[in-house]
């Protein structure tokens, strides 16, 4: 029982959704509209554990002064006074002149977009120390990323001005990503489907059980 | 050269993109755009929806977006404000309402347009899918307050939206999951709602196919399609300004990807001749 009730539960309630899909009445339509709101519950309560997770996992490393636990004091401090800040701001922790968006304004924003900015320079000296053309197939993918990269930008377009107009890069690179690349992605795209499909499906049926208790 | 090249530090490389990124930042070599086919489709996508509509709007995406999406969020008001089109603005990445709100704020203000009448920031929910597919049974259920806490039901924009049907159009602005893919597959194909869509260059290839069937009316890819589209609406942003720095930036990655294969090359020679 301890097995099969979780089955049954989530059998009822992925054969229901499924079937709210196709069926618009509203004996479905609203139990269904419940189950969303359910589901969207459930998943603000994993912010909570999340919160409770990283804290115990860094307080961890911190009180057993492990390689980097300064790093980890760090982020505990930092979550803990984020969300004391806007626990102690109440509702209108958003508005103007309030810590919370002082917060998100001038320290979490800026760090974030330095984070992606940073991609820019290993991404250059990536590609000149690891992006080695050893096969035909790396030769093909280096000619596409150099087509890619350069005919994306005005500068590669000025650079084949002279040549024919389909023989120009930001044509050819056009011709890469809506030919060969789009129809690639298409393949991808149907077979993540059919996968999704059949792993649904096995969800439903009772056969994947990895989802309780680790089993297979 | 080869053997200078074998022994270059990678600090050197680092200095040479910060250079190239910089330079055409502060002195601009304004290098000329071509329209692409996607971008007016996604530019004609808006321009076809009656004026005075009441369009959504959801911005999917985090700081780390800011250089290629904020300045495509910022076009695409402008041009919807200046049809006089309503907007309701939602956010489904936890890192971004802040975001969202300082841009939409910022358009509306310099549009003199007003919250609540003009257009809603409804703020971030959690739930993803989930709430794509809530919004289907009715807008004010997903979102019961806006962004700054007011009830949604109360607020004037909101008198003629209930559902999808009440739109004519999504346009959605997204960096990743969710975004894009997922507004396709629940929204798109289930509630047979138009839409068009802006995204980061790295995301781009993966919307094709749902513009090749038509899924997607338009697309903007990375600040590429900002720019882009920028210029189709003859504005100079920060996307235009951005572009002679991507450029420089291209094509310092495609030199460094042929100079590193030289002295691979060269390594291998002189191994086997050895």
């Amino acid at each position: 029982m301890k097995r099969e009730f979780p089955l049954f539960v989530t059998a009822v309630v992925g054969i229901f959704m499924i079937l709210s899909f196709f069926v618009p009445h509203q004996l479905v339509s609203v139990p269904s509209d419940f189950l969303q709101q359910c589901a969207i519950i459930i998943v603000g309560f994993g912010y909570v554990l999340g919160g409770a997770n990283t804290l115990r996992l860094n307080a961890d490393t911190i009180y057993k002064r492990q390689p980097g636990w300064g790093y980890k004091l760090v982020l505990v401090l930092a979550l803990i006074a984020t969300v004391a800040i806007g626990a102690v701001e109440g509702r209108d922790f958003l508005t103007e002149h309030k810590i919370s968006k002082w917060l998100y304004d001038e320290i979490y924003s800026p760090m974030a977009a330095t984070m992606f900015a940073l991609l820019a320079f290993y991404i250059a000296s990536a590609a000149f120390r690891a992006f080695r053309i050893r096969t035909v197939e790396a030769g093909l993918l280096a000619v596409a990323a150099l087509i890619v990269m350069l005919g994306r930008v005005p500068l590669g377009a000025l650079m084949t001005k002279w040549l024919p107009a389909p023989l120009q890069l930001p044509a050819v690179q056009d011709w890469v990503m809506e030919v060969p690349q789009n129809a690639a992605k298409r393949a991808i795209l149907m077979g993540a489907a059919l996968g999704v499909m059949a792993t649904g499906l096995r969800v439903i049926l009772g056969i994947e059980r990895s989802y309780l208790s680790g089993e297979d | 050269v080869t053997r200078w090249l074998e022994r270059l530090d990678r600090r050197w490389i680092f200095f040479g993109m910060g250079l190239l990124v910089l330079l055409p930042l502060l002195f601009p070599l304004s290098l000329p755009l071509t329209v692409s086919n996607r971008v007016r489709a996604f530019h004609d996508g808006i321009a076809r929806i009656p004026d005075g509509s009441t369009v959504l709007m959801s911005c999917d995406y985090d700081p780390g977006a800011i250089p290629e999406l904020v300045p495509m969020t910022r076009t695409a008001l402008h041009q919807l404000f200046d049809k006089k089109c309503k907007v309701v603005v939602t956010c489904l990445w936890p890192g971004g309402p802040g975001l969202v709100d300082n841009t939409v704020r910022a358009v509306a203000d310099e549009m003199h347009q007003v919250d609540g009448v003009d257009y809603v920031d409804l703020g971030f929910k959690e739930g993803r899918e989930a709430v794509m597919v809530l919004m289907g049974q009715g807008i004010a259920n997903a979102f019961p307050r806006d962004y700054q806490g007011k009830d949604t039901r109360s607020l004037p924009i909101m008198r003629n939206v209930r559902d999808y049907s009440s739109f004519p159009l999504l346009v959605n602005i997204s960096a990743g999951y969710p975004g894009t893919k997922e507004w396709v597959q629940q929204v798109q194909g289930r509630f047979h709602l138009p839409m068009v869509a802006g995204v980061t260059a790295v995301s781009a290839p993966e919307f094709y196919p749902y513009l090749q069937t038509g899924q997607l009316v338009g697309l903007l890819g990375g600040m590429a399609g900002a720019a882009e589209y920028e210029k189709l609406r003859g504005e100079k942003g920060t996307a235009t300004r951005g572009m002679d720095a991507q450029s420089m930036a291209h094509v310092f990655v495609a030199l460094c990807i042929l100079a590193g294969n030289w002295v691979h090359w060269r390594r291998r020679r002189e191994e086997r001749a050895s």
